[in-house]
């Protein structure tokens, strides 16, 4: 299986055509993805357009740049130009954003191609891909499962190998649940390192756009074009992107690992058991092991659930009608905010508009919003004292393997559960990343995740290119049903 | 310590409204169960004493992000009114205003 | 009979000169065609974010060193309520932790009025009601144009201090004057670069507490402001005698029928559920940035009216006039006396120009500040010494402005005035060096500024019939020995 870089030299080399690659992914696309249903959206048109560009600027000898001719899926709430963006919702369907986001034009500029706009939760509000206007995404390997959410159709793109990359957003784990559900790598950068600039808001301080790949060093190579400050987010950090790539085979020797008890307690048994073995495996492989408790975990997922809810509610407040999107008629402007809003929107992303409005409301901020502010400072002091004692933290990405599609939607609590591994990562804005490694006893895919502080992306991707090559064998290639 | 109350329907039927949404009966009984659920696990949050801790509004420590004070080039109008429920004279149509902003 | 007492609280908006938005590279710029200066960021589309304009920053600053606010670190909050005029339906502002804290504005008849706070704000895009009769109440549709929308904005709210309308309509004047100086504002009131919102109240003459206030808004022109709050405070205290009470709410002031009425929102008290700006980090300027931005203040209006005084009383017995205190205020408020001191400059006499300031070139601003300071400087000396009456003077004075330039003397020649003959100037001048040798002497040596004096001499000696440039000619002339022409 050929990794990106390879794939972008060969096309760079003249060797293959971006055209043909294109081809192929579009193939495979028409293949499955009709039950898979991964894309709300192919651009075949302008992709072709894309690629033969790209093969003329080879021609004529100029360097399209590190993707070239790489196809990539991108979550449907990033914004491409002139390309339909509906974060899986009727309230924006059929919109044409007439901006790129900053991710997709250095994407553009790094040769890679754009192949489509792929399904998720409404909204980016969900675990597993259920909540999406038009429908589910389905798991590759088993269509009766859920790929995991909210980012399920960029992940499914990948694990069904229909595009070697795929974009997707992670604000309670929203990238790294559905890779490990699906047996791919899903990364969470540091909160800040990748512009969120048309990046369709759903929680600010939270969102983060994060890669989905086959293997660890793709993943790598995608975060190294698309991450670095971004003069138009404010909350970009000033640095260039790092350089991951070239640092990837140095080895764990005496990094010091700690297996998080509170991102293992809690799990199923067979996805406890792969944490473990590969905190063996890391250990053979030279790295300090041992365990460690932050216990202000626990406090995650309501701190959470309180402060996604309530950014989120203000985020979509512009969702009226008035300038884009649908407009449902009323006999004045509130009535008819109020018919397209209700018209517009799933039930799921009214909940959380619901419960975000009352943890801001007058009279309740302090004990919620404002109490929940504190607990995210609880769990940066926290972590940053195990940070003390360990390099990298360890522990499962998502509590179980994937589930079965509609056996959580109608308890929001229990859906809400599948994030407690993930959520503390976007708390305290550290990076995080899901490595596939092995199955569960249903022969499903499990992740296992390693977590790392603020801006130490270069040794989090070593430590998990450490854990990919320890996998059970036959699981590096787990994007099961890949048709190249 | 303050024990902030049990979220009811009457709460909820106030935030949809604050939020302009409009609920059926049945909706307001299903969402007010459901989001009672959350809130009932949010109070373990409520009820921690986190009295000498700062909140984080960022987990990034940046400040004073400011850009030069210099034009740069708008949209083209005709693309963004294309994307516009109702237009009229270049400009965004909506159904009357009642009531003045606040 | 109790007595009332008024007491307003003043809410000023105040749009900042810069040249961009508060948040994004859009065109900052008034009367534009609708939706012509609007980018992903101030249309609020999805996925946009802002960006804090550093010269916003500045003017802030500048506004609260002005008004002796202190500067603090600061954050933004979003401001939550739905309008069809705010793209997010949100307002980026400050909440508690705003930029400017504290401070006072004192007014010309001495009066003080305290600051409560200056914070940055985005504006708001401008709805157009549309059918029936275009009034709010009745129209049938709306349109939105969002050329305002996330201009920057500084809102200034004052301690409720101010004791009647008309020094409600002295602090704005005022106000407006130090907005303008520190090169924040264009104070355009007109064209909605600054309004005004009132808070009234009253309370029993000698009673402590504050009485229940409300909010006015709508209120276009200093007129405006003066009597919505003589109406609003005759309402409250009619309201109290007949034993009814004041319900704290929000009234516009309707112009037309001369009485404020309250509005009818959609919900009673607005739940704002403000948090801290997720998208904007901490603002924290140094103190060396303070520093520059309070030594950018020009001569604020105090300074300006004081320079003038100064002037006007200088060689005279002492303290100014009240009527020229009242011109001195004029003259500042309408940006003329920088016009009147390089008028002194040139030789008028102050007083007059003072009062020709404040009279004739009042009455035509927009040319009034292009005016060549000498050419005006000439026109009062010709008034000064008699060489044309007063009316002649204003005749002159109304033709320079409308042609927009000239000369006095060419003028009141044109006009039928006597022309002093060019024999008869190069004799004066050598009369008047004769008369001053000693200055004379000095000006030979070097000592450039005495060409003034004796242009000023020279002019007293022609009655102002004296052309300035033969004038100075002839100096020069005499001085480096050249034969006659």
């Amino acid at each position: 299986m050929t990794g990106v870089r390879d794939l972008a030299a060969s096309v760079r080399a003249g060797e293959r055509s971006a055209v043909s690659v294109l081809d192929g992914a579009l193939s495979a696309i028409a293949d499955r993805d009709t039950e898979v249903r991964a894309f709300l959206f192919v651009c075949e048109a302008e992709a072709r357009a894309a690629a033969e560009a790209l093969d003329d600027a080879v021609r004529a000898g100029s360097d399209p740049g590190p993707l070239a001719g790489v196809p990539v899926a991108l979550k449907d709430n990033l914004c491409t130009r002139g390309i339909p963006t509906t974060c899986g919702s009727r309230i924006l369907a059929g919109w044409h954003p007439p901006y790129d986001a900053t991710v997709v034009a250095r994407l553009r500029g790094a040769g890679a191609v754009v192949v489509g706009k792929t399904n998720l939760d409404e909204f980016a509000m969900g675990s597993s891909t259920e909540n999406s206007s038009t429908g589910p995404t389905r798991h590759p390997q088993d269509l009766s499962r859920v790929p995991g959410g909210s980012s399920g159709g960029s992940a499914a793109a990948v694990a069904a190998g229909f595009v070697p990359l795929g974009l997707g957003s992670d604000t309670g784990g929203s990238v790294r649940q559905p890779a490990a559900l699906c047996g791919v790598v899903g990364m969470k950068p540091t909160y800040g390192l990748v512009s969120r600039y048309g990046l369709i808001a759903f929680a600010s301080s939270l969102d983060q756009i994060g890669p989905l790949a086959r293997t660890v060093e793709d993943a790598a190579v995608l975060l190294e074009v698309i991450a670095g400050h971004d003069e138009c987010d404010s909350t970009s950090i000033d640095r260039p992107a790092p350089m991951l790539v070239r640092s990837l085979d140095r080895g764990v020797d005496g990094v010091r690992v700690g297996v998080c008890a509170e991102l293992v307690d809690g799990t199923a048994p067979d996805v406890a058991a792969r944490v473990e073995q590969a905190a063996e495996a890391l250990e053979k492989a030279g790295a300090e092991v041992a365990s460690v408790s932050v216990p202000e975990v626990r406090f995650g997922l309501s701190a959470y659930y309180l402060i996604a809810p309530a950014e989120a509610s203000s985020n979509l407040a512009r969702y009226d009608g008035v300038r884009y999107g649908l407009r449902v008629p009323g006999h004045d402007v509130a009535a008819m905010n109020v018919a397209t809003r209700t018209a517009g929107f799933g039930p799921e992303v009214k909940r959380r508009i619901m419960l975000g409005t009352y943890a801001l409301s007058a009279g309740y901020y302090d004990a919620y919003y404002g109490k929940a502010q504190r607990v995210r400072t609880l769990m940066i002091q926290a972590f940053a004292r195990a940070y003390e004692r360990f390099d990298v933290l360890l522990g499962a990405t998502a509590p179980t393997t994937a589930f079965a599609l509609g056996e959580r939607v109608d308890d929001p609590m229990a859906m809400y559960m599948s994030d407690v591994c993930t959520i503390p990562s976007n708390l305290t804005g550290d990076p995080a990343i899901s490595v596939p490694f092995g199955t569960g006893r249903d022969g499903l895919p499990v992740g296992v995740q390693v977590l790392a502080p603020a801006l130490e992306e270069e040794l989090l991707f070593r430590v998990a290119a450490a854990v990919e090559a320890a996998a059970p064998a036959g699981d590096r290639t787990s994007a099961a049903g890949a048709v190249r | 310590m303050n024990d902030p109350p049990e979220l009811g329907r009457s709460d909820v039927a106030h935030v949809a409204a604050l939020a302009r949404l409009e609920l059926t009966d049945e909706e307001l009984d299903r969402f007010t169960g459901q989001l009672a659920r959350v809130i009932e696990h949010a109070r373990d949050v409520a009820a921690l004493d986190v009295g000498g801790v700062a909140p984080t509004a960022h987990p990034v420590p940046l400040g004073n992000v400011l850009r030069a004070d210099d034009v740069r080039p708008s949209l083209d109008r005709a693309e963004v009114l294309s994307q516009a429920p109702d237009t009229e004279d270049g400009r965004f149509k909506v159904p009357r205003i009642i009531g003045d902003a606040p | 009979m109790t007595d009332w007492d008024t007491v307003v609280g003043l809410e000023v908006h105040c749009e900042l000169r810069t040249r961009t938005k508060l948040f994004c590279g859009c065109r900052n710029a008034f009367g534009d065609e609708p939706n012509t200066n609007i980018c992903p960021v101030c249309l609020g589309l999805p996925g946009s974010l802002p960006v804090l304009n550093e010269q916003a920053v500045e003017l802030a600053m500048r506004i609260g060193t002005a008004l002796h606010a202190e500067i603090r670190p600061s954050i933004f909050h979003r401001k939550n309520y739905f309008y069809p005029d705010m793209p997010k339906d949100y307002q980026i502002s400050q909440y508690d932790e705003p930029i400017n804290v504290g401070g006072w504005l004192d007014l010309p008849d001495a009066s003080r009025v305290g600051i409560v706070r200056a914070h940055i704000e985005e504006d708001t895009g401008k709805t157009t009601h549309q059918g029936a009769s275009g009034r709010i109440h009745s129209a049938e549709y709306a349109l939105v144009d969002y050329n305002r929308a996330g201009v920057p904005l500084v809102e200034i709210v004052s301690a409720p201090d101010i004791r009647s309308a008309s020094q409600a309509r002295a602090y704005v004047t005022e106000l407006r004057g130090v907005l303008v100086a520190t090169g924040a504002s264009d104070g355009r009131m007109e064209e909605g670069s600054l309004r005004v919102d009132a808070n009234v109240s009253v309370r029993r003459a000698g009673d402590e507490h504050y009485g229940t206030r409300c909010e006015i808004k709508n209120l276009n022109s200093l007129r405006s402001l003066v009597r919505a709050i003589e109406y609003e405070a005759d309402r409250q205290v009619a309201l109290v005698e007949t034993g009814g009470r004041v319900v704290q709410e929000t009234r516009h002031w309707d112009e037309g029928a001369g009485r404020t009425v309250p509005l009818r929102s959609k919900e009673e008290a607005f739940d704002y559920r403000y948090f801290p700006e997720p998208d904007l980090v901490p603002l924290d300027p140094d103190a060396e940035w303070q520093q520059r931005a309070a030594g950018a203040i020009g001569l604020l209006p105090a300074a300006r009216r004081a320079r003038l005084v100064e002037l006007v009383t200088s060689g005279e017995h002492g303290a100014p006039t009240s009527q020229q205190q009242d011109q001195v205020e004029a003259v500042v408020n309408q940006g003329l006396d920088d016009l009147v001191v390089d008028a002194v400059d040139a030789g008028a006499p102050a007083a007059l120009a003072l009062v020709r300031a404040a009279n004739e070139l009042a009455a035509d601003l927009e040319h009034a500040t292009v005016l060549d300071p000498s050419a005006f400087a000439r026109l009062v000396v010709m008034e000064t010494t008699g060489a044309v009456t007063a009316t002649q003077a204003k005749a002159i004075l109304a033709e320079l402005l409308s042609a927009g330039g000239g000369d006095p003397a060419e003028v009141a020649r044109a006009r039928g005035f006597e022309a002093l003959a060019d024999d008869s100037l190069v004799a004066v001048v050598a009369e008047t060096v004769e008369a001053n040798r000693a200055e004379w002497d000095r000006y030979l040596a070097g000592d450039d500024k005495l060409a003034g004096f004796f242009t000023g001499q020279i002019m007293k000696a022609t009655r102002g019939k004296a052309d300035g440039k033969r004038v100075a000619e002839e100096l020069r002339r005499l001085r480096n020995g050249e034969p006659e022409a």
